[in-house]
């Protein structure tokens, strides 16, 4: 086997393709995709991956509802997303083919599994007749191949039953399209052996099943090229593949480190946050404690009991768990204390949709709490870009002895990406003092510690943490007088410590950095500004430069500090009569914009559990250039 | 937690100069005073010391107290302390809680640092009313209680909290109440010393909703017959002349007897360390309330390893497999490739 198209085959060469394995949630067509993207990773490409599958562990088998998809756009440039839509279509099964066919480009290749095309599977899919024979895939290239026999015929030397055997057809189906792209193949075996060593007979199967697959696109005469896409050329460095979950566990270890304080996290297993906890359990060696906690409330109660202990404490959850979480958040914001709130969105309201994105949660980790309650927000970006993300609300949180809000969601957690790998030595060093002695004096020589006396710059107040003799003190959620933390009813008292608050948190916005914009023509240059914020940065960023390559002028800036935000963005939004915001909400940035600085902001809004199109956002700033000012 | 190099205290070194703002009369006072009294005797330090709570009357204690402490938000005191616990298990923390507290809104982190046996004292003030908000039934008011919520009498069948710390694998739990310093003390050092979550309901009067509460069994003249002490390795007996006596039936159930019917022999020795909660259970439920001979003392106290003990022995043990952690090494530890 070699990792070019052997002779009597052409070779063609792409600059990028879009590739969707779809199957049954029990086909592994997730572990499938997954594989396909390390390997194009490792080789060099420039890659974005979306997975999209169920929330129920295993739908009915066969069913629209069970169908799992997991969609990969391998570049030889930088590329932003997973793609619009794709040019190759893996369908496992009808349901796959028929919950996913409406994607395909016209034009595109589909790969069938033509085994599973019977009659029950049909019925379940809600096919009357068979498309393979019915003609109604004309526009696409058609490539039937019988996966599941083709799978039990390759394993037979396991002795594997073909009940058992048949499991192994996701590595035939990835070994031809390992060999349709050209993928080199040991990184997949030698996966292969180490993921599934512990059982040798079905390690042998897959690799056969894999080997089989890739080999019959080799010899079958049925495809009559196969693919090059070159590695991209990225910009030089050290690079591994990421996904959103991980750059966040990674970033909560190295805020760790670069604080010099143990990481606490207290959590509840909820989707789709919990490959944080995994992640971040797996890493006791760098003092990192985990604690699976009785409920959501007792996992950001015990951060902040950690946090008052002096550890850098973290909460990781998604929006049913803010709501609960919100009374505790509250008592952070009196106590003052570093807390990291972290909140992977998924779908809503109520338990909405688990396994699929959304970012709807912004008002509420903007306004969520009862009483004035401001909290300073984080935004990322992309999968890699969480782990900068994770230490720069780390920083915030510290330095401002503040809870702070971190939001990701479940495109960016499950995606992934290239990364290049930062050096270690350059990340910022965000370690703060503990108090160490009285600050305030008495007025008759002697000295006293006051917990809530601030440090005029940042008004945070000192984090004065158990075993220092001397600053024993009491906080708690009644309010508290300036200065001495005391209990106060004082209703001055109450106005004053209100504002402070606000000003504190108000105040981070001469800490952040600014927005940047990117407007070739300089600010106010293009006649539409597009501000995004969260994960739709890439969407917005392609969508940005299709419409320039149409010769038309767009600006675009993307948040990553929402609360408060980067002091230079009220000037930009002045500089443009247009400003579009792309929401996977209702518009709730958009909203907020608009209340603030009195900006004409239009949404373009997408809530479909899925991210958007760069060409819809293409065709909405269109839209928006052409319209009357 | 004993230190020799821990300096020598007072009950005033223990007392912070917040003025003690609880009804006049109210138990809470003497549950302080005992407490107070009772620190610079347990060999631990003001700064190594944490008072968490909750919500409620009982919940202004840590205001009081001259150490590190929260007042937290309703119910979770024991989810914060346990924070608190497993970030520091070099810390003396205690946590203070009511019926309402402890056994309603916060019921489940209740339960849950019981059963992981998180290092804390727990102190749950049982005054069987809502004094805060001024005079609601609690989770262990009797049935029938009239209240501003319940003007027809509650329906609702209380918690017999120290059955439930046992249901929820408590290794140690103990009943004591306000009238008694000396006891409470007893009780509040044995809690202390206790590697584990400590669970002791303290029976507390609140004259100012529920006024007597407890006067059936906690009068001078009612304790020698309505109180039963236990003592672990002696037999189970009490009244003026320790006439009477607990035994375990022919039917394996719990009764109180007359140690002249029985003999002397057949009274129960009262044992904490029984491994099985069985007996303990039942000891639990030889009352149906307040009103009839109830046992106070250490119904339980058993080994088991501590949740901080165990989260700690993990990271030690992660870092001799792992070695310390390398930042550097973690990011590269996937796949990589050069560029
Ligand atoms: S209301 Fe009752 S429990 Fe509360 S302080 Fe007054 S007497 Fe004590």
């Amino acid at each position: 086997m070699t990792d070019i198209a052997a002779p009597g085959h052409q070779s063609t060469e792409l600059d990028r393709v879009v590739i969707r394995f779809a199957g049954d949630s029990g086909d592994g067509m997730q572990l499938t995709g997954d594989r396909f993207t390390s390997a194009s990773a490792v080789f060099g490409n420039d890659l974005s991956t979306l997975p999209d599958y169920p929330a129920e562990i295993r739908a009915p088998a066969g069913t629209l509802a069970g169908v799992s998809a997991f969609q990969v756009h391998i570049s030889d440039h930088d590329i932003l997303t997973p793609g619009d839509s794709p040019s190759v279509l893996v369908a496992m099964n009808p349901a796959a083919l028929k919950a996913n066919l409406h994607d395909l480009l016209p034009g595109g290749t589909l790969i069938v599994n033509s085994d599973a095309f019977e009659e029950r599977n049909l019925t379940k899919a809600g096919y009357a007749e068979n498309p393979l024979g019915d003609g109604s895939l004309k526009a696409f290239t058609v490539y039937e191949v019988p996966m599941t026999s083709l799978t039990v015929e390759a394993t037979k030397p396991t002795g594997a039953k073909p009940r058992d055997a048949e499991r192994s057809k996701n590595f035939f189906a990835l070994g031809v399209i390992s060999w349709m792209y050209t993928r080199p193949t040991e990184p997949t075996l030698e996966w292969i052996q180490s993921k599934f060593g512990n059982n040798q007979t079905v390690a042998e199967a897959n690799t056969l099943a894999f080997k089989a697959g890739y080999n019959f696109g080799e010899t079958a005469e049925l495809f009559e090229s196969n693919y090059q896409v070159k590695p991209a050329a990225l910009e030089p460095g050290l690079y591994t593949q990421i996904s959103g979950n991980v750059a966040v566990a990674y970033g909560l270890i190295a805020a760790g480190q670069l604080s010099k304080l143990p990481v606490f996290l207290g959590s509840y297993p909820i989707t789709p946050a919990s490959d944080i906890l995994h992640e971040l359990s797996r890493h006791k060696n760098f003092g990192v404690r985990t604690l699976q906690a009785e409920d959501e409330i007792a996992g950001v109660s015990s951060a902040i009991g950690a946090a008052f202990a002096g550890h850098l404490a973290v909460t990781t959850t998604s929006g049913p768990g803010i709501d609960l979480k919100s009374e505790a958040i509250g008592l952070a914001v009196s106590l003052e204390l570093p807390l990291l709130i972290i909140d992977i969105q998924r779908g809503g309201p109520s338990t909405g949709l688990p396994t699929k994105t959304e970012q709807a949660d912004l008002l509420l980790a903007l306004f969520g709490r009862h009483g004035e309650a401001p909290v300073p927000i984080v935004a990322a970006k992309t999968p890699a870009h969480c782990f900068e993300a994770t230490i720069e609300a780390a920083r915030i949180a510290l330095k401002y002895r503040t809870p702070v809000f971190l939001l990701s969601d479940g495109y960016l957690a499950n995606g992934a990406e290239p990364w290049k790998l930062p050096d270690v030595a350059t990340l910022p060093d965000i370690a703060v003092p503990f108090a160490d002695g009285p600050n305030h004096d008495r007025g008759d020589g002697t000295r006293e510690f006051w917990p809530y006396l601030r440090d005029p710059e940042t008004l945070a107040r000192p984090w004065a943490i158990p075993g220092t003799p001397g600053l024993e003190h009491r906080i708690g959620g009644l309010e508290k007088a300036d200065g001495t933390g005391n209990i106060s009813y004082d209703p001055a008292n109450h106005e004053h410590m209100v504002r402070l608050r606000q000003a504190k948190v108000d105040g981070i916005a001469d800490d952040i950095a600014p927005v940047e914009l990117d407007d070739p023509d300089g600010p106010g240059g293009a006649p539409v500004l597009v501000v995004g914020w969260g994960s739709t940065y890439g969407t917005i960023a392609a969508a940005v430069r299709r419409v320039r390559a149409r010769g038309l002028k767009v600006a675009q800036a993307h948040l990553i500090h929402l609360q408060p935000f980067p002091p230079n963005l009220e000037d930009i939004l002045g500089r443009y009569d247009k400003v579009l915001v792309p929401e996977m909400n209702l518009g709730q940035l958009a909203f907020v914009l608009r209340g603030r600085y009195l900006t004409n902001a239009q949404s373009i809004n997408k809530v479909q559990g899925l991210p958007f199109k760069a060409a819809e956002i293409e065709s909405a700033i269109v839209q928006l250039l052409e319209s009357n000012p | 937690m004993t230190d020799v190099s821990v300096p020598v205290t007072t009950k005033k070194d223990w007392t912070s100069d917040q003025e003690v703002r609880w009804c006049p009369g109210c138990g809470d006072y003497s549950i302080l005073t005992a407490v107070q009294m009772l620190m610079p005797e347990l060999g631990d330090t003001r700064e190594n010391t944490v008072f968490v709570s909750g919500i409620g009357c009982s919940s202004r204690f840590p205001y009081y107290m001259n150490t590190y402490g929260i007042h937290s938000i309703h119910g979770r005191a024991p989810a914060v302390a346990t924070g608190v616990a497993v970030a520091r298990p070099d810390l003396s923390v205690w946590v203070i809680t009511g019926d309402g507290d402890g056994l309603s809104i916060g019921g489940n982190h209740l339960i849950h640092a019981l059963r992981r046996n998180v290092n804390l004292t727990i102190l749950l003030f049982n005054n069987q009313i809502y004094g805060l908000t001024k005079g609601q039934y609690s989770p262990t008011s009797e049935v029938g209680k009239v209240t501003k919520s319940t003007p027809f009498g509650s329906i609702d069948h209380p918690f017999n909290p120290i059955s439930l710390a046992l249901g929820a694998e408590a290794t140690f739990v103990a009943r004591t109440h306000d009238m008694d310093r000396k006891h409470m003390q007893e009780v509040f050092r044995r809690a202390h010393r206790h590697r584990g979550a400590a669970f002791v309901e303290i029976y507390q009067n609140c004259n100012v909703f529920n006024d007597g509460a407890f006067d059936q069994i906690l009068s001078k003249e009612a304790r020698p017959t309505n109180l039963i002490p236990l003592e672990h390795g002696q037999p189970i007996r009490f009244g003026a002349d320790h006439e009477k006596g607990v035994i375990v039936d022919g039917q394996g159930k719990a009764r109180i007897v007359d140690v002249a019917d029985v003999g002397e022999d057949a009274i129960l020795v009262h044992d904490e360390q029984r491994a099985e909660p069985g007996l303990a259970f039942m000891l639990s439920r030889l009352a149906t309330g307040p009103y009839e001979p109830t046992p106070v003392g250490v119904f339980r106290a058993v080994d088991r390893p501590t949740y901080g003990e165990e989260v700690q022995r993990q990271l030690v043990a992660a870092q001799e497999r792992q070695g310390p952690g390398d930042l550097a090494a973690l990011l590269r530890s996937g796949a990589t490739w050069e560029v």
